[in-house]
């Protein structure tokens, strides 16, 4: 029986969860500051003091971003689990990271700054999904196979153009271009886009929690039990390729989180999206920041791609339980 | 006197560009009970869900309640007719409770959760289905049969006043086939509801409905109260295979011959 107060209570364990992982991401590092000290900087009082200020100058935006795109990579996994009514699906399937990672790679090929290379990633995710939408919308039938059909193979045609790419690149950039296309947070331009993505994306999607329950369960019987399928599925469509595309642009494309974060959390609490959705966005932006304060701390002064460490820690994780699933 | 639950005007359908029902008239009024009967593929399923205004209609119009169902909101429609379709599938878990819970829908709120009366409503229906103690199983370890009860009893919990029902017999074993029949003509006769159901079994329409339509197909449609209209000879033309009429204590059996 799904109540608000389970819910609740679930949140807020996880919230003490992507607490504790900032705390974690803050602290861990080469340069060792006391607790007291990042407190100080923290809340403004330490003014001047020197390391306390550096490591959360340093270390707060990288924490922030991350936990922002775990989280957006989660909840787009989530929505298009349900969109596709495909417990495989996860927020690349369609293409959207393709898309992001051609544009990517031709600006870095093209040695553009920062700022470039995530507007193209930006504007080759969109392309993506826009690409998407309309052959698979093509003669109006717009269902799961179709568009499950289309994003796999525009997926496969942005991965042919990004290993040509990637195979007439300069030898210097190719260390970057690799990165990014693990997913790499070292590189992220700034925090706060993502992280106003997630907050814009989490409250479209709230609103119509139950009505995803219900989508999950069968188009014709969500119409009949009262939801506007046909608005809804375009709606949900639009949220996750942005959600995506706002992750991917930030970080790359971080693997794994968006697949494995959604079933791990309905594994221990059930399918009910009211909570699934936030809870996904808190689980999967404390195991970013969990994962990306090992990749600069385990190798260190070496860095590794955040999306490496993801993938190895997702992929046992999936077997695991695709092993265990009934039937 | 009110409008019916559920009326047809001059409706329609096509699928796969052959018209199966042509200009179809229909009305049902409350506490009527309709059987669909007709082959494979004669179009009953899309008629019957074209009169749940799911899909919509080559030509003519389907009224809920005196309104136009395409015009009505989903969530408005879901208040008047329950629609069961033939397949259930879940590809995500979920227990018996929360999937008859489903049927709540339309009566909340966006912000609502399901109040401890939706539960007992719940509760209730599953009851009803033979299903209790069972609400905490997963959907997935339910044989066919109590599938096919739980989405019967969620439709239940809906507590519509019109019911359209495509084959709700199916996997069911005679006990419970009888008991889903019972159920019906119950809430047609004590709640005044409407029931619309595609039935495969003559003899349990003419014993369980007090009308059938005959969709043969090819666009033709014939309806009448179940005496006149389910005997021997018209349901021979429409399922064409000879079938023999026998009768025993005011009920009707139809043998192949």
């Amino acid at each position: 029986m799904p109540t608000r107060r389970r819910a609740f209570l679930i949140l807020a364990a996880l919230c003490l969860l992507a607490l504790a992982s900032f705390a974690l991401a803050l602290t861990a590092g080469s340069l060792r500051v006391p607790p007291a000290e990042i407190l100080a900087a923290l809340f403004g009082r330490g003014a001047g003091a020197g390391a306390g200020e550096m490591v959360v100058e340093l270390r707060l935006p990288r924490a922030l971003a991350g936990f922002a795109c775990g989280g957006l990579l989660a909840l787009a996994g989530a929505l298009m689990q349900v969109l596709l009514r495909n417990p495989l699906a996860d927020p690349y399937v369609l293409g959207i990271s393709g898309g992001a990672g051609v544009g990517a790679m031709f600006a870095m090929i093209l040695g553009l700054p920062l700022l470039a290379v995530d507007g193209l990633a930006f504007a080759g995710a969109l392309a993506a999904m826009f690409l998407v939408f309309g052959l698979a919308h093509g003669d109006g039938s717009w269902t799961q196979t179709r568009l499950l059909l289309t994003g796999v193979i525009v997926a496969a045609g942005c991965g042919a153009l990004i290993a040509l790419m990637l195979s007439l690149a300069d030898e210097r950039k190719l260390h970057g271009m690799l990165f990014w296309l693990m997913g790499d947070l070292g590189q992220t331009f700034s925090w706060w886009p993502a992280l106003l993505a997630l907050g814009g994306a989490l409250l479209c999607a709230m609103p119509f929690a139950r009505e995803l329950n219900l989508l999950s369960r069968g188009l014709m019987q969500a119409q009949a039990l009262g939801v506007a399928v046909d608005r809804l599925r375009y709606a949900i469509y639009l949220l996750a390729s942005l959600a995506t595309a706002a992750s991917v642009t930030t970080a790359g494309s971080i693997g794994f989180v968006g697949l494995v974060i959604p079933h791990l959390v309905r594994l221990a609490i059930g399918n009910d999206q009211r909570l699934l959705l936030p809870a996904s966005v808190l689980a999967g932006g404390s195991l970013l920041v969990l994962a990306d304060t090992a990749a600069r701390t385990v190798i260190a002064p070496q860095q590794l791609p955040v999306g490496v460490l993801t993938a190895l820690i997702g992929v046992p994780v999936f077997l695991f339980l695709l092993s265990r699933q009934p039937k | 006197m009110s409008a019916p639950l559920l009326e047809a005007r001059q409706l329609s359908l096509d699928i796969g560009g052959k018209t199966v029902v042509d200009r179809l008239n229909l009305n049902l009024q409350p506490g009527e009970r309709l059987a669909i009967l007709g082959r494979n593929g004669a179009g009953k399923s899309t008629l019957l869900s074209t009169l749940a205004g799911l899909r919509p209609p080559q030509a003519g119009a389907v009224l809920l309640d005196g309104e136009d169902c395409t015009l009505l909101p989903p969530r408005q429609a879901a208040l008047r007719r329950a629609w069961l379709g033939q397949f259930q599938n879940d590809p995500f878990g979920s227990t018996v409770l929360e999937t008859a819970l489903t049927g709540r829908h339309p009566h909340l709120g966006r912000w609502a959760w399901e109040s401890k009366r939706d539960a007992e409503l719940a509760r209730g229906a599953l009851q009803a289905l033979g299903l209790a103690g069972m609400e905490t199983r997963q959907v997935h370890t339910l044989s066919g049969g109590e599938r096919q009860r739980l989405a019967i009893a969620t439709l239940l919990t809906q507590a519509a006043t019109l019911y359209l029902l495509d084959e709700p017999l199916s996997h069911l074993d005679l006990n419970h086939q009888m008991a889903v029949l019972e159920l019906f003509a119950g809430t047609a006769r004590d709640c005044g509801a409407g029931v619309v159901m595609v039935l495969h079994d003559p003899a349990l329409a003419h014993r369980f409905c007090d009308r059938a339509l005959l969709v043969y197909g090819d666009g033709r449609c014939e309806q009448g109260t179940v005496d006149t209209i389910l005997t021997a000879k018209t349901l021979s033309e429409l399922y064409g295979y000879g079938l023999r009429q026998i009768e025993d204590r005011g009920q009707r059996c139809f043998i192949p011959e």
